[in-house]
């Protein structure tokens, strides 16, 4: 693949994959929290903390990476912090753009899986309770599992949302060969360069293809498993 | 032994119930839709909390207002058997099973529950893959399987059609003979009452209006707005005698002293057979009828006359029971009916309710 696509581009798709992958991975616990709470709890503040998760939904993706500067960047007050006391730096690195893709992503993630958990039934919950299942067992045993399918729809929609991140990332950790230089970002970079279109064009695709084969695998999976569950007994 | 004493707000009406359900006997919650039944056993199992009150399984205290104690429905040991049967569709029937079983139950406990409930060529099936019928056995069964002290079942017919009702309930008689752990039945249905009840707890709008065994209370005025012209009738607990020498016929023993013929009955001498005895089928005459084609000829006193538009209800003394008796107002009159009087009752038919069972679609279900 590099000989034909030129090592910048091979470098961009992998680190584009890992970036995403990272991204996906880490933040889904929380995702899974956060739905599980907006899905089954009454709280103060609910609608509250439910805009601020979809504000990347719909602010610039220049003002995400504006606020992640100057909170999580080298002279904010958290990324500060985060270095100093867990050796944790987001600032002009490929962590950088994975916390970037997270925080695009979350919203994404947040209303799958909240959906996923309103359409379990609590009558199965509560029948699991009355067979001696403790609240943490029926978490697991009963409404994890009936999740599950939402789970991977919500992985795979901040998946692609972040293989496509490009304002927040070149904003707050730059366009840095090897390091921040992810897929959307090598392509801009090609075509702000004369003479580079063919490469341009190729990441394009390879753009599409990883998207398609994402969203593809999504749909399988959905699809095997409400088979397999069958609809609510 | 359940006993309980709660009250619970519930929207328009309050839930003030108190009564006990023994070991080994199915008590039958009985009342209209909306009387407060399903919320009564979901504050036994936990699921709701009564405001006030106290909930007592066996020696253990499940809720208790004055102590400030709630145990959550995972520490009461209660099986819940509900009205959708609620399997766990990402389980198979095994897993369902074994989903609430401890380590106490044995192998040879869960193969006896599985044949009991006849379940065992399922245990592989996803419950997607189960009927109505099916899929109740299975709730049954993973109930069961949990080692309950109490079991709770909450219309586990009604969503069933005709057919897979009839499957069930033999198996339902069978689970009753069975266990010694109290069984407390929420049904509105009439034919249920008459096959599983050992005792009837009457409910309307909340309030317990009427408890005690089964005949006291089916024939207690309280049930009267549920059988209605047509199925008033008396039940009678008898026990078995003997049968006939020559005829397919069975003698059974009612109201200490009284004998009965009915057609013949499977059943083995002092086994205790519950009979039902329309109004509509007996019929009053003032000397002992002699040759007559009807076998039942019992002497019984007049203990009580309503008469209503169409019809006069006559409560009948006989023994230590009583019978009701729907006669017209003409023959009322030509035999001069008197509170006190001595008559002789002929009972044209009298059922065995576990027969009827099988013998006629449930015309009251």
């Amino acid at each position: 693949m590099t000989e034909w696509l030129g090592s910048y581009a091979t470098e961009a798709i992998w680190l584009s994959l890992k970036v995403a992958s990272v991204a996906v991975l880490a933040s889904l616990p929380v995702g899974i929290a956060v739905a599980w709470l907006l899905a089954r709890h009454r709280f103060v503040g609910k609608a509250l903390l439910d805009s601020v998760i979809h504000l990347p939904l719909v602010l610039p993706p220049v003002v995400i990476g504006y606020l992640l500067l100057v909170v999580m960047g080298q002279q904010g007050w958290l990324g500060r912090w985060l270095d100093e006391q867990l050796g944790l730096s987001f600032s002009f690195n490929w962590q950088g753009a994975s916390l970037a893709a997270a925080v695009v992503g979350f919203p994404l993630m947040v209303r799958a899986i909240r959906l996923a958990f309103e359409s379990v039934d609590p009558k199965l919950e509560a029948a699991a309770r009355t067979l001696g299942a403790n609240r943490w067992r029926v978490f697991a045993t009963i409404t994890l599992p009936l999740t599950l399918p939402g789970i991977l729809t919500g992985a795979v929609l901040a998946f692609a949302r972040s293989l496509g991140e490009f304002g927040a990332t070149i904003t707050f950790v730059s366009n840095i060969p090897g390091e921040t230089r992810t897929l959307p970002l090598a392509m801009y970079s090609f075509i702000e360069t004369p003479g580079a279109e063919a490469q341009a064009a190729w990441l394009c695709a390879i753009a599409i293809v990883i998207a398609l084969a994402s969203l593809l695998a999504s749909e399988w999976l959905t699809r095997y498993t409400r088979a397999r569950l069958g609809g609510q007994c | 032994m359940l006993t309980l004493d709660i009250r619970q707000q519930l929207g328009t009406f309050t839930l003030n119930t108190c009564f006990a359900a023994p070991a080994g006997q199915i008590t039958v919650l009985f009342g209209r839709s909306g009387a407060g039944k399903t919320s009564l056993i979901n504050a036994i199992s936990g699921l709701s909390r009564p405001d006030q009150g106290h909930i007592t399984l066996a020696d253990r205290t499940l809720f208790c207002t004055t102590r400030a104690l709630c145990l959550p429905p995972e520490a009461r040991r209660i099986g819940y058997v509900f009205q959708d049967a609620r399997l766990f569709p990402h389980y198979r029937v095994a897993g369902n099973l074994n989903y609430g079983r401890p380590a106490t139950v044995t192998e040879a406990t869960f193969t006896h529950i599985v044949e009991l409930l006849d379940i065992g060529h399922l245990l592989d099936r996803y419950p997607k893959d189960l009927s109505g019928g099916e899929k109740q056995r299975v709730a049954i069964g993973r109930a069961l399987l949990s080692a309950p002290q109490l079991l709770l079942m909450d219309e586990p017919l009604a969503s069933l059609d005709l057919p897979r009702k009839q499957e069930l309930l033999p198996y339902l008689e069978r689970l009753a003979k069975e266990t010694d752990i109290p069984i407390v039945y929420v049904t509105h249905s009439l034919d249920e009452v008459l096959h599983l009840a050992d005792r009837i707890v009457l409910l309307e709008a909340g309030d317990v209006i009427a408890n005690g065994p089964t005949a006291e209370v089916w024939n207690s005025d309280a049930m009267r707005p549920w059988l209605g012209e047509q199925a008033h009738s008396t039940l009678l607990d008898a026990q078995f005698v003997a049968h006939h020498p020559d005829y397919p016929l069975s003698k059974l023993q009612v109201c200490a002293d009284q004998f009965l013929w009915v057609s013949q009955v499977a059943a083995t001498p002092q086994q205790s057979i519950r009979i039902r005895i329309f109004a509509s089928d007996i019929s009053l005459a003032q000397e002992r009828p002699v040759k007559s084609s009807i076998r039942n000829i019992l002497p019984v006193q007049v203990v009580r006359i309503a008469r209503t538009a169409t019809q006069v209800e006559v409560l009948l003394g006989l023994g230590r029971c009583q019978l009701w008796a729907h006669i017209t107002p003409w023959a009322a009159d030509e035999l001069a009916l008197e509170v006190g009087m001595t008559l002789y009752a002929q009972l044209k038919s009298v059922s065995v309710t576990q027969e009827d069972w099988r013998a006629q679609p449930l015309p009251l279900a």
